[in-house]
């Protein structure tokens, strides 16, 4: 933590960056993003266990940008954000500096070869646990997951919170709003929540970080967690391919292969 | 449920499935009024959420049909549409859905009595 507050602070000092987008103490022992320009607001800054929300978020948001150029306290889901959103063509190299915290220290990464060569040491196929969940699906009856699923979606609010908090849902112009046609009716009703639903895991399939922010901004807890995951876990055992792992690759949904599988195909 | 008369939604590219279909009517074959056709240009405008829609405006099962592999009039549409495809079955099987509702094909303009006969077969 005093090799993060100092750092930040030698940034901020030196005007290397304009901001450093890191954790601060929120209310009731939790964490917040804390936006600091100043070198004295660098004490404030802490990390720890409770300092899970993806920061990259805030690099496609159009207030965050005008504050110049950031730093950025990010945990291994925020590095593939980040080579993600340059695969993506939405930020551009030596644009940004990500502050990887590496036990108590903290290592700065200023280019994309870098954050790649970061990224690239640490393991990230799903856990056991994640695994042995989506086995549990698997091996459910289709009525039974439909069951599930019905019950889940039911409590969906449509506040797109979900979307709000993904750092890669960052269309400024998202067909939720679209209204002609209407391909997600508007009121807070069952009516839609399974096409709203499908329509943000298929939008993020071979892009999402599996960060798990959607699922805990989910105000009524709908565990948007296990659709990410089945996804991931499709792309790669299908298309032998993961998102944010190089800042120039193509999205394994906006490629293909003349060999992909095809046997359901009539 | 003998009188079950379902409702079938195609989703069918212009340059094969349509054309196939077209054949079929000029030829005088028939099949099933439950078939309503949509013509897109390409199978690559397929996009699911058009499915979805079909789905909730009542249609029991649906048809998804373009050109073979390499027959692609934009070279490279049904490729596209093929990944698109896996994925959201995928994503329907694991949400409950019966994936044997969505009926993906790839059909020649040569085709017509495999499009007439896959109609037969879903009425
Ligand atoms: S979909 Fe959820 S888990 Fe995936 S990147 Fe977006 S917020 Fe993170
Ligand atoms: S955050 Fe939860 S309740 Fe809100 S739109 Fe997303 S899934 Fe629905």
């Amino acid at each position: 933590m005093n090799a993060l507050r100092e750092k930040a602070r030698e940034l901020l000092a030196a005007k290397t960056v304009q901001v450093v987008i890191g954790y601060g103490r929120g209310s009731g022992g939790s964490a917040r993003a804390v936006f600091m320009r100043a070198p004295a607001q660098a004490a404030e800054l802490i990390f720890d266990a409770t300092c899970l929300q993806n920061l990259a978020v805030y690099l496609m948001k159009p207030e965050v940008r005008k504050l110049g150029k950031a730093a950025l306290v990010a945990t291994p889901a925020a590095l593939r954000t980040i080579l993600q959103l340059a695969a993506e063509n939405q930020v551009a190299d030596n644009s940004l500096l990500a502050l990887a915290p590496v036990g108590e220290d903290i290592m700065p990464l200023a280019t994309f070869a870098a954050i790649e060569a970061h990224v690239a040491a640490a393991d990230h196929d799903l856990s056991a646990a994640e695994g042995a969940e989506l086995g549990k699906f698997a091996a459910m009856g289709l009525e039974e997951r439909r069951r599930f699923w019905e019950e889940q979606f039911s409590r969906c609010l449509k506040c797109y919170a979900c979307r709000a908090a993904c750092p890669l849902c960052y269309c400024t112009r998202c067909t939720v709003e679209c209204n002609q046609p209407q391909w997600i009716p508007v009121p807070a009703h069952d009516l839609g929540n399974l096409e709203w639903n499908v329509m943000r895991a298929m939008h993020l399939a071979g892009r999402c970080v599996n960060c798990g922010d959607c699922s805990r901004a989910c105000p009524v807890g709908i565990p948007l967690y296990l659709l990410n995951q089945k996804l991931i876990s499709d792309v790669s055992s299908v298309f032998q391919a993961r998102s944010g792992m190089a800042a120039r690759s193509d999205n394994a949904m906006s490629t293909f292969k003349p060999n992909d599988p095809e046997d359901f195909i009539r | 449920m003998p009188d079950f008369e379902p409702k079938i939604v195609a989703f069918v590219c212009n340059w094969c499935t349509y054309a196939g279909a077209d054949l079929t009517g000029t030829s005088r074959m028939k099949y099933s009024p439950q078939v309503s056709i949509i013509r897109f240009p390409c199978t690559g405008r397929i996009d699911f959420m058009l499915l979805l829609k079909a789905f909730a405006s009542g249609a029991d099962g649906i048809i998804v049909s373009g050109c073979h592999p390499n027959d692609c009039h934009y070279s490279s549409g049904n490729f596209h549409a093929r990944r698109r495809w896996i994925i959201f079955r995928g994503l329907l099987d694991f949400l409950g859905i019966d994936v044997r509702r969505v009926q993906f094909s790839w059909y020649g303009r040569w085709g017509r009595s495999r499009a007439t006969s896959a109609c037969a077969a879903w009425a």
